[in-house]
């Protein structure tokens, strides 16, 4: 704001300034409004499109635009939705995706609980160190993994887990433990020491003390890294390929999903419908818990 | 009952059940030990699942790819730099090339707009709704993004009635339409795909810097404009420099993303057609397609060589707030 702005004129009539004033500071907004309303639209236009697409049949889809439909709405109708719901294998990738994300995201965040307490609240030699690494961790890249796993796995205590829900488990359980065990330790760290001297003086063992205190104390953070975890198991598409792979009874709603892209042949009309329901989980996720959503994704985003 | 359904359930209790019940065995175990022997073996107790975790499926592995990129296709014979030299002459120039790209463009685009959208929400009444809309993206998967902008990419022929938005208002605007995912000139594949990263991505920007933006005390900014400032010059003096820490932050997170680009590409142009190849792209072809695993080793490596500098800059900035602390 420049300077002449904040020079009122106060010999002027009050009411007629405060009215002047309020125009000229709305003309002089109104570019932000325009600019932020603009570039609001363009991050919408997408998945407005894609939701309306959603509901038209593939001939209209590839004959006109999904925005005709606003001047003119016809020919709307579920019919994509039930195909996609009714087909099995769509129906089956949404159950593995659920099968594939729920337990990935309990394992590695009970394990990061106590991990992150001890790293927090007990002392051991190394600790510094111990933790430092466990911050390298965090963004090494899963692709330095992928083949010493993938032979391991082949031969798993004698059978090949390739292809199951064991193998995608164990894979996203280590993935997530070092962002996990970071946040929940940072968090825990933060609670305030008395609490722990008085439940210790009191004659509380770290295990009560953990379980009775910090637990419940680390709430908020715990459910950060839960929307966290689920949200990018869920959303994850490399590490099902290579740990699921061409194993069709076990392929999340990501993989499929990818190859219908690929494919102009059969399914491809479905495409926005199923695009839609698998993107439906995590948009409520993030619509519902917006506030640890954020929280969790913002403190993540560097994971590997 | 479907068997998977089963399995799925045991999991989600059994497991919970083992690891509850295998703090309170060590506790019992530990109970049998001298008073302050206690102290000394519980943490390490209370962290065995986790390193054996981490040794097994992170550590060591790494370890391995490293030796392997040393190797020929299987691993049975020693190869020196081959894999490497392989890598920089051929197929892997285009890959580091476009990753340059990913890197630069996503990073600059993302930090531009988040910032600009961070500092104009700031003005307006409806700024949360500004931010949740823009953070949306953030919630939706490299694949269904994909999905999205197919059909925002969608190409037809000139003449025709277009079907995709991009080209709908590039044919209004009284030009050619341009079959964006499939061509190589220019490489308009690969900016088709960084911007939609840049649609994905720019919504973190905005929510973590627009945070630094509201810790900058109104008073400083009060006072320099007090003194004459525009606000062009409050803020390129003040509140750029005070949010440089941030803007450093958001940039080491945009950089690992630019690296690790797969999804987009893998689903969008055939996992590296039309001129689009990524570093983690070609690993999944060397490892997945030809069973390379001494290339895709190599290739493993190049990324995390090219991302032990952000570690090391997360590790410092890890020591740096822990000695505030």
């Amino acid at each position: 704001m420049t300077v002449e702005e904040r020079a009122p004129d106060v010999k002027e009539d009050p009411n007629r300034n405060v009215a002047s004033k309020s125009v000229l500071k709305a003309l002089r907004r109104a570019p932000v409004h325009v600019a932020l309303i603009a570039l609001l639209f363009v991050w919408l236009i997408p998945t407005i499109g894609l939701f309306i697409n959603s509901f038209r049949s593939v001939d209209s889809i590839n004959s006109t635009g999904w925005w005709t439909v606003l001047t003119a709405p016809s020919g709307l109708s579920l019919d994509n939705y039930r195909q996609v719901l009714g087909q099995q294998d769509l129906g089956s990738n949404f159950l593995n995706s659920l099968y594939i994300t729920i337990p990935a995201t309990l394992i590695p965040t009970m394990i990061a609980a106590f991990t992150a307490y001890a790293f927090a609240w007990m002392k051991f030699p190394g600790r510094t160190w111990l933790f430092l690494i466990l911050v390298a961790l965090i963004v090494i890249p899963l692709q330095t993994t992928f083949i010493p796993i993938g032979r391991f796995f082949s031969n798993f205590f004698g059978t090949n887990i390739n292809g199951s829900f064991l193998a995608v488990w164990l894979a996203h359980t280590a993935y997530g433990l070092p962002f996990a065990i970071y946040l929940l330790r940072n968090f825990m760290g933060s609670l305030p020491r008395e609490i722990f001297e008085a439940a210790y003086i009191d004659g509380a063992s770290p295990v009560t003390a953990f379980f009775r205190l910090a637990l419940p104390m680390s709430v908020p953070a715990i459910a950060s890294l839960v929307i966290f975890q689920f949200v990018f198991v869920w959303n994850d598409l490399l590490v099902a390929l290579i740990f699921i792979g061409g194993n069709t009874d076990n392929q999340p709603l990501t993989q499929s999903l990818a190859s219908l892209v690929n494919s102009f042949g059969s399914g491809w009309q479905y495409l926005a419908a199923a695009g839609f329901i698998a993107m439906i989980v995590p948009l409520l996720v993030f619509l519902s818990l917006q506030r640890f959503f954020v929280r969790g994704i913002s403190a993540g985003s560097v994971k590997g | 009952m479907d068997t998977r359904i089963i399995t799925a359930l045991e999991v989600v209790l059994v497991v919970p059940a083992v690891l509850v019940g295998y703090i309170l065995a060590t506790e019992r175990l530990i109970s049998l030990a001298h008073g302050k022997w206690r102290e000394r073996i519980r943490p390490w107790l209370w962290l065995t699942p986790a390193f054996v975790l981490l040794t097994a499926f992170l550590i060591i592995p790494t370890i391995q790819t490293i030796w392997y990129s040393f190797h020929n296709k299987d691993g049975s014979q020693w190869r020196g730099l081959d894999n490497y030299a392989w890598f920089l002459n051929g197929a892997g120039l285009e890959s580091l090339i476009n990753n340059v790209l990913w890197v630069v463009f996503l990073t600059v685009g993302t930090i531009v707009i988040g910032l600009a959208v961070a500092v104009l929400a700031d003005r307006v009444r409806y700024e949360s709704l500004a931010k949740s809309i823009l953070f949306m993206p953030m919630a939706i998967s490299g694949v269904c993004a994909a999905v999205i902008w197919k059909f925002m990419y969608w190409y037809q022929t000139p003449g025709t009635t277009q079907t995709g938005v991009v080209n709908e208002v590039i044919t209004k605007a009284g030009q050619s339409p341009i079959p964006f995912l499939v061509d190589s000139d220019y490489k308009i594949a690969t900016f088709a795909l960084i911007f939609i990263m840049i649609w994905m991505w720019t919504g973190f920007g905005t929510v973590i810097l627009s945070a630094s933006l509201k810790s900058i005390s109104p008073e400083l900014l009060e006072a320099a404009r007090v003194d004459g400032a525009s606000e062009w010059q409050v803020f390129r003096k003040i509140t750029f420099p005070l949010l440089s820490s941030t803007i450093a932050v958001v940039s080491t997170t945009m950089i690992i993303t630019g690296l690790k680009t797969f999804d987009l590409v893998y689903t969008l142009t055939a996992n590296g057609s039309y001129d689009t190849q990524t570093i983690a792209n070609e690993m999944y072809n060397q490892y997945f397609s030809f069973s390379q695993y001494g290339r895709g080793s190599a290739i493993a490596v190049v990324l995390l060589l090219a991302i032990v500098p952000v570690m090391l800059f997360n590790i410092r900035r890890f020591q740096f707030q822990e000695g505030i602390r």
